[in-house]
């Protein structure tokens, strides 16, 4: 018999919509909490493939580690996970692919930071490497606030924090878009609307359909692909220069955009997994 | 380690605002849930007997 194991820290509206899915589907799922999970070389489980949606990161990425290590697949794959964390991985990974977005530079110190914002020009917007959820975004507009923010980084924040990635900044018509996709197909999109600059929807942005223009799938799917992602969101900006890809979310959330999209993305997800794994 | 659900619904009482907070026979062990009153997260951590804690503080590599 097929087993299938649903790798998570937490029960969000997002897992129990994906955990219902598979009873309906009739999938029998074994959980793994990464709060409870030990973590060895040779750990004797039997699965077809583990389904990674810990809602923290970092027990998500090790607990795959040590799953892909005993050969059972996880999807997202470690590699895929580990690329859409870390924002400096991520735009990597997408200028590699010469996939359009927000001119971006890394500066290791303060001092080059500085030098980094004044060549760029002001706006641009600093981010924490590793963050969701809008968390710690800065647009920084001039060079006091420049100096400021990153003399908190640097000396409140952990080690991470000195990894200082400056994004340029885009200025959005009120929204950005969020697409989804799910092996190798873009299912849905949403715009996210918000008088703020940040639009997350977890900040307050209001969810509403956005049609999947071929644009749209194409740039979605070649993101994913720059990531080797195979159940990913996208984050879009609009822009006269095309569409920008801003981020991709390797356990994405969805439960916003089920009702407002009219695509079941719990289902897509489950018979995506179904049809490749089980 | 596999899925569990409680079989009726329970009620329990939110510790911050002593609202109502209804569990229904599809809680999840490790579900988060939310006082709808006052908006305090728990985290289901046993289902027989239902028993809810405070939901473990948002860390900063939380998210998607």
């Amino acid at each position: 018999m097929t087993k299938i194991a649903f790798l998570y820290t937490l029960i969000r509206k997002d897992e129990k919509m994906l955990l219902e899915s598979f009873k309906e589907h009739n999938i029998e799922v074994d959980m793994l909490n990464t709060r409870e999970i030990r973590l060895s070389p040779q750990m004797e489980l039997d699965y077809d493939v583990v389904f990674n949606r810990s809602l923290s990161t970092s027990h998500g990425i090790y607990a795959a580690e040590y799953l892909q290590h005993q050969n059972i697949p996880v999807v997202n794959s470690v590699s895929a996970s580990k690329t859409c964390a870390d924002k400096v991985t991520t735009s990597l990974a997408l200028d590699r692919y010469g996939i359009n977005q927000p001119a971006f530079r890394t500066a290791l110190t303060e001092e080059t930071a500085i030098q980094i914002i004044e060549e760029m020009g002001y706006p641009v917007v600093i981010k924490p490497v590793v963050g969701s959820w809008g968390r710690l975004l800065a647009k920084i507009n001039d060079r006091d606030a420049a100096e400021a923010i990153l003399e908190h980084k640097v000396t409140l924040g952990n080690y991470q924090h000195s990894i200082i990635y400056i994004q340029e900044y885009i200025d959005k018509p009120g929204r950005d878009i969020r697409s989804f996709v799910v092996g190798g197909h873009c299912i849905a999109a949403i715009y996210r609307n918000s008088d703020h600059w940040i639009t997350n929807t977890a900040r307050g942005g209001q969810a509403e359909n956005c049609p999947v223009t071929d644009e749209i799938a194409a740039i979605s799917l070649a993101a994913a692909d720059a990531v080797e992602g195979q159940i990913v969101a996208i984050d879009l900006f609009e822009t006269t220069d095309g569409l920008m890809v801003n981020e991709v979310n390797h356990t994405m959330e969805f439960k916003n955009s089920v009702d407002t999209t009219g695509v079941n993305i719990p289902d897509k997800i489950v018979e995506y997994l179904r049809e490749i794994y089980l | 380690m596999s899925q569990t659900q409680t079989q009726t619904v329970t009620t329990q009482t939110c510790d911050v605002c002593y609202a109502e907070i209804e569990l229904g026979p599809d809680t999840i062990l490790h579900e988060l849930m939310e006082c709808i009153d006052c908006g305090t997260e728990y985290e289901v951590t046993s289902l027989d007997p239902i028993m809810l804690e405070e939901a473990p503080m948002e860390a900063e590599d939380w998210g998607q």
